[in-house]
């Protein structure tokens, strides 16, 4: 996307929601495939003083602190060179609290001494109850309060808040007006944007513009068991089975009883996902995005077929099954950037419930549990099963609720074991054996 | 009890069926419902900072996809009522008449608004004017209180005078209020004109004032925004578009791959690379490049083999974009007319009649090529010069973003081989020069049928994408207390610069000619 290595730069008092936006945003740049990495400086923090006793060490007159934090920063730094220099990085987040205009223009020079582009990303909030809910979640948990119960622990952080608070200097219209930041307040209530320089630079202002911290839930699921699912083939346009139907009417009863506020729900533009939703009895949205991967000339082919019909092929998508499109289809890559207007409609929304297909699940999951390129196309995603995600603290909880109705198991393993100078053709082979003869795949005769 | 699906056989959209006649279902166009409740935009800044400029380039790219939007510019309404403009004196605050029909004039506009978004199906209004004070703001709010309208400003700030000067010289000097008058004399007027409202002004007050209004300020040209309480997702885009667009000259070039061996064949889609021809074209097309000595060219491919194989002759970096690839034919890829007539003879007759919606079996319809194409249009925004070696069905997709052309007319653009378009964005719209590389091709247009039957309509239209062409402002005041006496027909103001419909874009030439099509004066929309 850019030539130039970016370096995003966050700003802000402790507890403004520094390291929720700077974890979330790498999340997001990693799914849409920009390496990216973030450096807490905290952290590094944590590294060199073994042992946090209190407040004090943050005071603005505790020179031997001053001196450790400093030499945290530059340690960061210097691990943030090393990452878009040597490793192939394209963004670092640097995630520190950087809130005087000395220590940003350190940065800026160790930037423009080693050609990367600078975005600040600035947090102002002054409501207590915000900052006080932050404090709970994130703060009484973390290393530094391991042994410290809630009140002690609420005490310290406020005062250690305190001690930024007068050196405070907020980026500032004027003083920055050459800049390139984004400066968000009161949890997006309204932003202030300046001098964004590129692509990314926008995107990264079109995410963080759309992100919010209301308590909701993501539902994803696939559609029912459909009549090509029993017979073993992939993609194609069919309908529900006689226990994809159940499932639905399962799925319908499981969301009545999970009483949620104002869901909203979401189909594909595919007969089995829309039949599912159907008997919701709710209104639904249909995505043409939200369709199953286009496997090209391997459409209603069963895997023994594609192994037969094209080895090559089969064998080539087990070896890099993110990045290999099917002859005239797609590939998990396509699907991600497909996807993507999806995941930020998500992101603006509240109560969401997803019914879609497998490999589309899987992308989306990825994103929301920030799995890797490597490990997304083997994300277990069985049908009949609602997977729930409550964002929570830094991260997504997951819970997995199976709605008891028997399905077929579409879900090929990644081949165990991977000889470099074995022939691709046997190790597929083998994994289309292992596929056949499980239990759950027997046909309906059974 | 699970109501039955049938699938819609234009769109091949699945919707539950009751005595088979299909319901209207709810489609996507990448966001939700949009359906309630509609949105005023209310533009706010002095005169000459780009409010009608804004309002007219988002207007377009709403309807492109598929919002209906329509600008109420009440500048316009102004010179229906007050049919001469003699000088800045009208503008003047404590001009007592002036001031009366200025107010009436904006109560026209929004009459109109309502209009437009309670009985014509609007979603999006823009009220294009300075409401540069309070007390108009809050008659706005209040009116959209009343009616059940969301309210979205969009406030321009810039005290550059350079960018002052040039705006008044592109929009103003040309604009009817000043057509008996020499550009000094006309550039003099309209500065003091500036100075009438510039002692009033109120700009928003993020602080105070205006801290519970959704808002976003554009401070000098895009430099800095100040976005304040988006509501909601096309809210969120709008920000995201304005965000994105800037004012740099240049230009885009558009053109499809060189000849292919498919279409030598006549058949659709597939990925077959070029003809001895088609390589020709990629050769003239490499001089052509270079004749034209551009800054920083970018050059944009699709992924399928033609594309790139005319890029590769240009020798310089090109980016490929899956997003450009052609049109899916699903299961007509490959076919030539003829056998999709014989294989498929219902889907080719449906196809004719309505070749926007209209979507291949397994594969895409241009409608879904406008939501798959958008990411490309928001980044040829934020770029400089770009050409894009695109395709057919792809290529009429972004010139109906860049020339305003409705759902209807887009599939029947004409985009004929070895031939570039040159796009260069000027005043409120787009000139566009067609440039044969007189390089000879098969022609794989095809006209709209003459015979077409249009049956009747199942088409699902609601929240779909479909592009419309900005609609035409309103002409009539509807202004209680003023003379009703004949008013003179003003020349009606195109909203593009090139819209005429018989105008064929494609003109081949025996020699290489840039061929100007006809660029009209700016039209002329002040204040």
């Amino acid at each position: 996307m850019t030539n130039c290595p970016t370096l995003i730069v966050t700003v802000g008092l402790p507890a403004r929601g520094k390291t929720y936006i700077s974890k979330k945003l790498t999340r997001y740049l990693n799914w849409i495939d920009v390496p990216t990495k973030e450096f807490n400086v905290g952290q590094y923090r944590r590294e060199c003083v073994k042992i946090y006793k209190s407040f004090e060490f943050f005071r603005p007159d505790n020179e031997e602190g001053l001196k450790i934090r400093k030499q945290c920063a530059l340690a960061a730094l210097n691990d943030v060179r090393q990452f878009l220099t040597d490793e192939g990085g394209q963004v670092a987040v640097f995630d520190a609290t950087n809130t005087t205009r000395e220590r940003r223009e350190t940065i800026l020079r160790f930037a423009e001494q080693n050609g990367f582009k600078v975005f600040f990303v600035e947090s102002v909030c002054e409501d207590p109850d915000v900052i006080a809910e932050n404090i709970v979640q994130v703060k009484l948990g973390c290393p530094d309060y391991t042994h410290c119960n809630t009140e002690d622990a609420v005490a310290d952080f406020m005062k250690r808040i305190k001690c930024y608070e007068n050196s405070y200097q907020p980026l500032d219209e004027e003083l920055d007006r050459d800049l390139s930041f984004i400066k968000i307040i009161d949890v997006g209530r309204r932003y202030l944007v300046n001098r964004v320089q590129d692509h990314i630079q926008s995107r990264i202002v079109y995410y963080l513009m759309n992100i919010h911290i209301t308590p909701r839930s993501i539902y994803l699921c696939r559609h029912g068991e459909s009549d090509l699912n029993i017979k073993g083939r992939i993609g194609g346009d069919s309908g529900l089975s006689a226990r994809g139907k159940e499932f639905a009417k399962a799925l319908g009863q499981f969301i009545q009883s999970q009483n949620i506020r104002d869901l909203k729900v979401w189909t594909s533009q595919m007969k089995r996902t829309i039949q599912t939703a159907e008997a919701l009895g709710v209104p639904y949205e249909q995505w043409k995005a939200l369709n199953e991967i286009d496997a090209g000339v391997c459409e209603e082919l069963m895997y023994e077929e594609i192994q037969q019909k094209y080895p090559l092929e089969f064998a080539l998508r087990d070896q890099d099954k993110y990045r290999y499109r099917y002859p005239k289809g797609e590939s998990y890559e396509d699907l991600v950037q497909r996807l993507e207007p999806v995941i930020m409609e998500l992101e603006r929304q509240e109560n969401v419930l997803v019914i879609c297909h497998q490999a589309v699940m899987r992308c989306l999951l990825a994103y929301f549990l920030d799995k890797t390129a490597e490990e997304l196309p083997y994300l277990k995603c069985a049908l009949h099963t609602v997977l729930k995600l409550t964002p929570m603290a830094y991260g997504c909880k997951v819970e997995s609720v199976c709605l008891n109705v028997d399905a077929v198991n579409t879900h090929r393993d990644r081949p165990s074991v991977r000889f470099t100078n074995t022939h691709p053709l046997s190790m597929s082979f083998l994994t289309v054996l292992l596929h056949r003869r499980h239990p759950l795949n027997s046909s309906v005769n059974m | 009890m699970p109501r039955e699906l049938t699938q819609n056989r234009i769109q091949k959209i699945w919707i539950p069926s009751k005595d088979d006649k299909p319901s209207m279902p709810r489609t996507s166009h990448g966001g939700p419902h949009l359906a309630n409740p509609p949105t005023v935009i209310v533009m706010v800044g002095l005169p000459a900072r780009g409010k009608t400029y804004i309002s007219r380039k988002l207007t377009r790219y709403l309807n492109w996809i598929g919002i209906p939007t329509k600008v109420f510019n009440v500048g316009e309404y102004r010179r229906e009522a007050v049919k001469h403009y003699s000088s800045y004196d009208f503008f003047k605050s404590d001009n007592e008449d002036a001031v009366k029909i200025r107010q009436q004039c904006a109560l026209a506009a929004l009459r109109d608004v309502k209009t437009y978004l309670t009985e014509e199906e609007g979603q999006v209004a823009v009220f294009d004017a300075t409401n540069t004070t309070r007390e108009r703001r809050d008659m706005i709010l209040e009116f959209g209180s009343v009616n059940g309208f969301k309210i979205f400003f969009i406030e321009s700030v810039c005290d550059d005078p350079n960018v002052i000067a040039c705006n008044i010289l592109e929009v103003k000097v040309s604009c009817p209020d000043y057509q008996d008058c020499n550009k000094t004399d006309a550039m003099e007027d309209f500065k003091k004109r500036i100075e009438c409202y510039r002692m009033n002004y109120q700009p928003l007050d993020p602080d105070q004032y205006d801290k519970n209004l959704s808002f976003i300020k554009v401070i000098d040209v895009g430099r800095r925004f100040l976005v304040n309480r988006i509501q909601d997702h096309i809210q969120s885009r709008i920000v995201y578009y304005l965000m994105n667009i800037h004012v740099q000259p240049r230009s885009i070039y558009l053109c499809r791959h060189g000849e292919s061996q498919h279409n030598l064949q006549g058949r659709l889609g597939g990925d077959s690379g070029l003809s001895t021809r088609g390589r020709k074209f990629a050769g003239a097309l490499a001089k052509f490049v270079k004749e034209q000595n551009l800054k920083d060219l970018k050059v944009w491919t699709s992924q399928l083999r033609r594309s790139i194989q005319t890029a590769e002759a240009l020798n310089v970096p090109y980016e490929q974009w899956k997003a450009l690839n052609e049109i899916d034919g699903g299961v007509c890829e490959e076919m030539t007319y003829e056998e999709v007539r014989e294989r498929f003879p219902d889907e080719f007759a449906l196809r004719d009649q309505d070749k926007y919606y209209y979507r291949y079996p397994s594969g895409e319809s241009y409608q879904d090529l406008v939501q798959r194409v958008e990411p490309v249009i928001m980044e040829l925004e934020r770029q400089e010069n770009v050409l894009v070696i695109c395709h057919q069905a792809v290529m009429r997709c972004l010139l109906a973003y860049f020339l305003d052309k409705s759902a209807d007319e887009m599939p029947y653009l004409k985009c004929p081989l070895h031939t570039v378009l040159k796009l260069t964005p000027v005043a409120y719209g787009c000139k566009v020069e067609s440039i044969s590389l007189n390089v000879e091709a098969v022609n794989t247009h095809r006209d709209r049928p003459d015979d077409v039957k249009r049956g009747p309509s199942t088409l699902i239209r609601r929240n779909s994408v479909t592009p419309l062409t900005s609609p035409e402002p309103n002409k009539k005041p509807r202004i209680e207390g003023l003379d009703d006496t004949i008013i003179r027909e003003v020349t009606p103001t195109q909203l593009t610069l090139c819209t005429a419909s018989h105008t064929t874009l494609a003109l081949s030439t025996q020699n290489l000619k840039k061929c100007s099509i006809e660029c009209h004066e700016p039209p002329q929309l002040c204040l």
